[in-house]
């Protein structure tokens, strides 16, 4: 096994434990948004599509970086504002009421 | 300049864990997606200072058209529909993972031969979560959309065949190992892959929904780590397990809730049966009631607990709902919502839609947190929910129901049901609550009927 190799299964076994421990703690309230809100995470690919598409020299390569690209900016921007838009619905009880 | 780029990588990374982390209270959460945002932001921006980029047009181009589409469905997607919009963009991210995973073998060209194992590894599996993600995604949009059957669709040998499938996607990756300079192994490997992602998803059922949108979300992000692992890209590591153990702890939750395994949910194509089940019930009688009943009860009512189904959404009666909810309080009545984990059709998805109708959070309760407070409330008031209340879940052991968690909602003084027929539910059980002496049949579409309520109310 490459050094590269072990410094990511590192990560991937770490950002695991942190994940779990994050993630557990949102409540059931906000899965939707969570959910949403990690899958525009998840849009991350972009960055490796960024590479892909600018390789430059034209070619298939490049082509299948550029709908990458696409899609991945679909996965982010999509993502994001959706679940801004549903945050922003949450609110809390109006001051008058009787309790 | 190497160095600039990672530490950037790792302050995104800590924005995203920082996002996720301040999701866990609705007052910082808004503030914890922006972070999201500017984590990626960082990224990419950093990113495009990569040597590697020589030209920006085709980048510049794709980002222009992705951001285009994803400002246009953000804005004009309903609350209703939020779990297909979930589903769609989770594809988007499978997909791209896919295209990027084989872009860069493309790109290493000769030089492929040169990469070790795990570079090699990681891309057929990159390749084959990415493009199950993205046409299972799909499948899975299209069958809540209504553009599909929803019900599952099945065959004889089907878990052979998938099986089949996958072990086939093992041979040819193998084959690729072997040999990178294969190709055809890799094509073949995506062919397979897309018609995975149909063939595991089709034999699902609409109600499973949530299990397979949240399954379809851990996978999402499993490929993007995959990705981190063929670029040796920490930022993409790190973020695609956040979202890949988010998936499945939210996988996790969903089959509790419905009391099953996850092999249950993906193998054993439950509800393809229901139909046949369902008729036998309408023998028994029940008491039908109208609007000015049920108005009389909430007279001299102290606590109401409303139990929101996804009837109620799909008649789009939450606005109504909560109309006639304030009137409630404004009476003084205690007035809160029981959610229980599997209403709606993705994870927490209710609880959206009733703060869509501008319903504060604070009085929507989980069922750990209300189900002891149904025996001391005068009414419970069901609005097109009918498994997660079903009692068959207690007692009866041949029930598809039978473990599965339900509202207390038979423990309350008096039950009010809204429903449009005494059709069972998903599950094909019949309802021993509505037959109960204490139980109000209020017959009609949901919106009608609260409207109804509503408008007697008023008077």
């Amino acid at each position: 096994m490459s050094e590269t190799l072990i410094v990511s299964i590192y990560v991937f076994v770490l950002a695991t434990f942190v994940g779990v421990e994050v993630i557990s703690k949102v409540p059931p309230l906000l899965h939707t948004p969570l959910m949403s809100g990690s899958n525009a995470i998840s849009g991350i690919t972009l960055v490796g599509s960024l590479i892909a598409a600018g390789e430059g020299h034209g070619g298939l390569s490049v082509f299948l970086g550029m709908f990458a690209v696409i899609m991945a900016a679909i996965n982010v921007v999509g993502g994001f504002l959706v679940t801004d838009r549903m945050l922003k619905m949450f609110k809390k009880d109006q001051p008058k009421r009787a309790d | 300049m190497n160095v600039i780029v990672k530490l950037s990588y790792l302050v995104a990374s800590v924005l995203f864990i920082l996002g996720l982390k301040l999701l866990s209270s609705p007052k910082t959460a808004r503030r914890g997606n922006l972070y999201g945002a500017l984590g990626m932001l960082i990224a990419i921006v950093v990113t495009l200072t990569d040597q590697k980029i020589i030209d920006f047009t085709y980048i510049l181009a794709g980002l222009l058209i992705g951001a285009a589409i994803g400002l246009w469905l953000a804005l004009r997607v309903q609350m209703t529909a939020m779990p297909q919009m979930v589903g769609v963009l989770n594809g988007f991210g499978g997909g791209a993972s896919t295209l990027v995973a084989y872009a860069e073998y493309l790109r290493m060209g000769e030089a492929v031969g040169a990469a070790s194992y795990d570079v090699l590894v990681t891309t057929v599996l990159g390749l084959l979560i990415g493009a199950v993600t993205f046409v299972g995604s799909m499948v899975a949009a299209a069958k809540l959309q209504g553009l599909m059957r929803s019900a599952p669709i099945l065959y004889p040998m089907q878990k052979q065949i998938n099986a089949a499938m996958l072990l086939a996607v093992v041979v040819l990756g193998a084959l690729f190992v072997q040999d990178p300079s294969r190709n055809y192994t890799l094509i073949a490997i995506i062919a397979i892959s897309v018609v995975l992602g149909v063939t595991s998803v089709i034999p699902i059922g609409g109600a499973d929904m949530p299990v397979v949108i949240s399954l379809m979300n851990s996978y999402s992000g499993l490929a993007g780590a995959m990705t981190g692992f063929i670029l040796s890209n920490d930022v993409l590591i790190i973020s695609g397990t956040l979202v890949g153990t988010s998936g499945i702890i939210l996988t996790d939750i969903m089959c509790k809730a419905m009391n099953r395994s996850l092999g249950n949910v993906l193998f054993a194509g439950v509800g393809a049966d229901y139909q046949a089940t369902a008729t036998q019930t309408e023998k028994r009688t029940v008491v039908r009631y109208t609007a000015e009943d049920a108005a009389m009860i909430f007279d001299s009512a102290q606590s109401v607990i409303i139990v929101p189904g996804y009837g109620l959404a799909v008649a789009q009666a939450q606005h109504v709902l909560h109309e006639m909810a304030k009137i409630l309080m404004e009476r003084g009545v205690t007035v809160r919502y029981a959610i229980h984990p599997v209403a709606g059709r993705m994870p927490g998805h209710m609880n959206v839609l009733l703060a869509e109708a501008n319903v504060p959070y604070d009085l929507l309760l989980e069922m750990e947190q209300i189900n002891d407070d149904f025996q001391n409330t005068d009414v419970a008031l069901v609005i097109g929910a009918n498994d997660v209340i079903n009692p068959a879940a207690r007692t009866k052991k041949d029930s598809p129901l039978y473990g599965m968690p339900i509202l207390n909602v038979d423990q309350a003084r008096t039950v009010m049901i809204v429903k449009r027929s005494l059709g069972s539910g998903f599950a094909g059980e019949d309802n021993e609550l509505f037959y109960d002496q204490k139980t109000m049949m209020l017959f009609g579409d949901a919106k009608q009927m609260v409207t109804e309520l509503l408008r007697v109310l008023k008077v």
